[in-house]
């Protein structure tokens, strides 16, 4: 357990490396020159385009800048943005209001998710079942910005039950109802997935079994049927949770969340290589422990499978 | 300024007035009692630079520096004229020494006097190389500029050689040409003075700037807000009537107006393209739709052998004929703009409607024939570079469709991704035909919308237009004795552009805004800016 644990990690510096490089790269491609947009419609005065290139190490050939900045990174620097901030300081702004916002709708989906496709999945073809299936089939089929927007009338302008918008972007009361929006979808996923599982593993020859044994029903469901059938369901949510952090651009903006997914997007527009490159390399890395995670719930799961 | 917000503002001021008389006070947009020392909330953006006054480029940081500091002059927000600020007054006998005599008694936040050396010192540090300022060239005009500031590469002094401190309260400026209207530019943000804090610690100051304006800077949270309240040693004519501005940071346009229908934001800055059809619905009275001084043009690669000979004028003149301009501003644009007759917006001083003549009146057999009598586009083919980040697509497709029925010529729009690239792609030269271009002042004086623009190398002369009569008709301008008379010799300027046809003059912007049931008084001027000090909180 302790060497895969290990092995993982240590297969994390490559991807590590080769992220960091692709999207250097990446972003070094981006059509168009940053700093004379600064200037935006006037003409960019040379000599100072030069200047600010120069400070910025932009006037250096690309493998140069992709090793001054990995030289920096080492030293716990992330670089500085156009605006003079670091972007330590910025990541560290916006993460935890991802985070607040990512863990509410995940915690949303995970329970309510669960839930639905359980009773769907031990009912099939009863009134719930279908009840189920169809107000999934509504959340999948609707994109996310119209819920959000649907949210917004009818809670904050009809209702009047919140704000249209977060106002702080740090209160995790405000954030309840971007984090219902985001989640909705992947709620959707899991509650068909948890049901299609449990609807296979209820045929299973282990749970004749049990019940021949003579087990409560109560204990058949939760340590036998339940069990098994999480992972799938499990592969999903550790996914999910990657996606959850990073592609809340849309549901950041319509509720004003000032969180990670906007200031990527400014950054990618603006091409400030230091602040793309440091808020998706954390992603990466979130995504990674993430699957590693998942990778080892899956021995908690089902004993059989084993990590040598 | 405009007649249209003149008049809305008078009707603010009257009905307060009868609603004071008879003890009223109403919700929704009339008037009731204010408290000054509450503060109203408006829609910003996250600053792209440190907030020093010549590094303020784009609207998020800019808006924050107009509030924090006072230069020598502003511009009334009703008139759109010139009015002294910081300055007692501005002499010139030559119109290229000016000497400044400012008031006493003026302060910065940090409770030090503003001097006449907090202006030379703040305008040489602004104008250095190496201090990387973006509206470093607005100091150009000054002698000694290119010391400072040289073509290529570091500079070796740091002070300009035209900039002379008298004394405490006065101090004289020397530009290396002629500029009769040198004193319309010091209203911009970029000439604001610095206290002496500042240049220990340039940095430190742009996360935390200390002015000299209606209002100190309180707190920045990153991508959230900034926040400042009224400074009560403020010594200009504009004394706030509210506690302070609270920016509140957007991330879209639609959130923050939805925000202001629910009033949890008092000012926006334009409502969302969604809403300009419903916003005066929803808003009712609370609803602002005032002229602001920017236009927006097609521009021509004049410099490109298909464009360049001087019979291609008739064709500019003929496609500017094929445009419908008064339906494409109602219809696709929904009233968010007002069709152009000249080079100069619409509220700007020395604006002169009809500049343009008939070439820019719809007239589709007219076009026809003048397209043809100038050889025609060649090709039969146009297209119109635009960037696809920006809204354009729907007017520009609008143009084309206008061109083709009216004229028969193939015109298609030309998206670039984003500003960045379409920028790049124009000051590059990498163009064939047209492409979108506009110009918002920088100060509200013609002077700016023709000088800037069509002169001869112009910064902003991306057409490669080049008129010697132009030009000569602009120097004479500059040289004049007046303000009056450099507007009317850049009225004769703007003359002689229909028979060149540089661009295509197509509308101006309109500001398109709203307020909520908690403010009142609230104006825009012609830079799209409410009239800060103005706005009251109702008590």
């Amino acid at each position: 357990m302790g060497s895969y644990v290990l092995r993982r990690v240590l297969q994390m510096i490559p991807v590590f490396f080769g992220t960091t490089l692709l999207i250097f790269l990446m972003v070094y491609t981006l059509p168009g020159d940053p700093v004379a947009a600064l200037f935006g419609e006037k003409a960019a005065d040379p000599a100072v385009v030069a200047s600010i290139k120069h400070k910025y190490y932009l006037d250096q050939p690309i493998w140069k800048q992709y090793l001054h900045y990995m030289g920096n990174l080492f030293q716990g620097d992330f670089g500085t943005s156009f605006t003079g901030r670091p972007v330590t300081d910025i990541m560290a702004g916006a993460f935890p209001v991802t985070i607040r916002l990512a863990l509410l709708a995940f915690v949303f989906e995970m329970i309510l998710g669960l839930v639905l496709g359980l009773v769907s999945g031990l009912r099939r073809g009863s009134v719930q079942d279908t009840l189920v299936l169809i107000l999934t089939l509504l959340v999948i089929s609707v994109p996310v910005f119209v819920l959000a927007y649907i949210a917004q009338t009818v809670f904050a302008t009809n209702l009047g039950w919140v704000t249209p918008t977060v106002q702080n972007s740090y209160d995790l009361s405000q954030l309840m109802l971007p984090a219902i929006v985001l989640g909705s979808l992947s709620l959707a996923y899991v509650a068909r997935l948890t049901r299609t599982s449990i609807g296979e593993n209820l045929r299973a020859d282990y749970m004749r079994t049990a019940v021949a044994k003579g087990l409560p029903r109560r204990t058949i469901i939760s340590r036998h049927l339940l069990r098994n059938s999480l992972i799938p369901v499990v592969t999903f949510l550790g996914t999910d949770l990657g996606a959850l952090m990073g592609g809340a651009i849309v549901t950041e903006g319509i509720f004003n969340v000032q969180g990670i997914g906007n200031v990527l997007y400014r950054a990618i527009n603006q091409k400030e290589g230091p602040t793309v490159v440091g808020i998706v390399t954390v992603l990466v890395i979130v995504y990674l422990v993430a699957s590693l995670l998942v990778d080892l719930l899956y021995a908690v799961l089902d004993p059989r499978i084993r990590y040598a | 300024m405009p007649e249209a917000a003149r008049a809305r503002w008078v009707l603010a001021v009257a009905t307060s007035v009868v609603l004071v008389a008879t003890g009223c006070s109403s919700g929704g947009g009339g008037s009731s009692s204010s408290d000054t020392s509450k503060t109203f909330s408006y829609q910003s953006s996250e600053p792209q630079n440190p907030l020093q006054p010549a590094n303020a480029n784009e609207v998020g940081g800019g808006r924050i520096l107009q509030n924090l500091f006072r230069g020598l002059v502003d511009y009334d927000p009703s008139t759109a004229k010139i009015r002294m600020q910081v300055a007692d007054k501005i002499d010139t006998s030559d119109s290229q020494t000016f000497t400044v005599t400012l008031k006493d008694g003026w302060k910065f936040h940090d409770g030090t006097p503003v001097h006449a050396k907090n202006f030379v010192d703040a305008w040489n540090w602004g104008a250095t190389t190496s201090n990387n300022q973006i509206n470093s060239s607005w100091f150009s005009d000054i002698e000694g500029y290119k010391d400072v500031h040289p073509a290529g590469g570091q500079p070796t002094v740091t002070t300009m050689s035209g900039l002379t401190v008298t004394d405490d309260l006065h101090f004289t400026v020397k530009l290396s040409n002629k500029v009769s209207y040198f004193e319309y530019k010091l209203g911009y943000i970029a000439f604001s003075p610095l206290p002496d804090g500042f240049f220990k610690d340039p940095a430190g100051y742009g996360q935390k700037p200390v002015g000299n304006g209606p209002y100190q800077f309180v707190s920045w949270s990153h991508n959230q807000e900034v926040v400042t309240k009224t400074f009560p040693d403020y010594q200009g004519v504009d004394k706030p009537k509210n506690g302070g501005v609270v920016f509140k940071m957007y991330n879209t346009s639609e959130a923050a107006y939805a925000d202001l229908q629910s009033s949890n934001l008092d000012v926006i800055d334009q409502v969302p393209p969604s809403a300009l059809a419903t916003y005066k619905n929803d808003l009712g009275n609370r609803a602002i739709d005032a002229p602001q001084g920017a236009i927006q043009n097609i521009g021509f690669t004049l410099y490109q052998s298909d464009w360049s000979s001087p019979d291609k004028a008739k064709v500019r003149q003929g496609l500017s004929m094929a445009i419908d301009r008064d339906t494409i501003t109602k219809t696709v644009l929904q009233g968010s703009r007002k069709a152009a007759s000249a080079w100069v917006a619409e509220g700007v001083e020395g604006y002169k409607e009809g500049a343009c003549g008939d070439a820019c009146k719809f007239d589709p057999a007219k076009a026809k024939a003048l397209i043809t009598e100038g050889g025609g586009v060649p090709g039969n083919k146009l297209t119109i570079t635009y960037n696809a980040d920006g809204g354009h697509k729907e007017w520009v497709d609008a143009v084309c469709n206008s061109i083709r029925q009216s004229t028969g010529v193939d015109c298609t729009g030309d998206p670039k991704p984003d500003f960045k690239t379409a920028r790049a792609a124009i000051t590059g030269h990498q163009l064939n035909g047209a492409f979108r271009t506009g110009w918002v002042q920088d100060y509200p004086l013609n002077a700016n919308f023709l000088s800037d623009v069509y002169r001869t190398g112009a910064a902003s002369n991306d057409f490669g237009y080049s008129n010697p009569q132009f030009d000569q008709l602009a120097k004479q301008a500059d040289e004049a004795s007046s303000v009056a008379d450099t507007v009317t010799g850049y009225q004769k300027a703007e003359a002689v552009l229909p028979s060149g046809m540089p661009t295509i003059p197509l509308w101006y912007y309109r500001t398109n805004s709203g307020y909520s049931t908690k403010v009142q008084s609230v104006m825009f001027d012609s830079f799209g800016n409410p009239a800060w000090t103005q706005i009251q909180v109702k008590g």
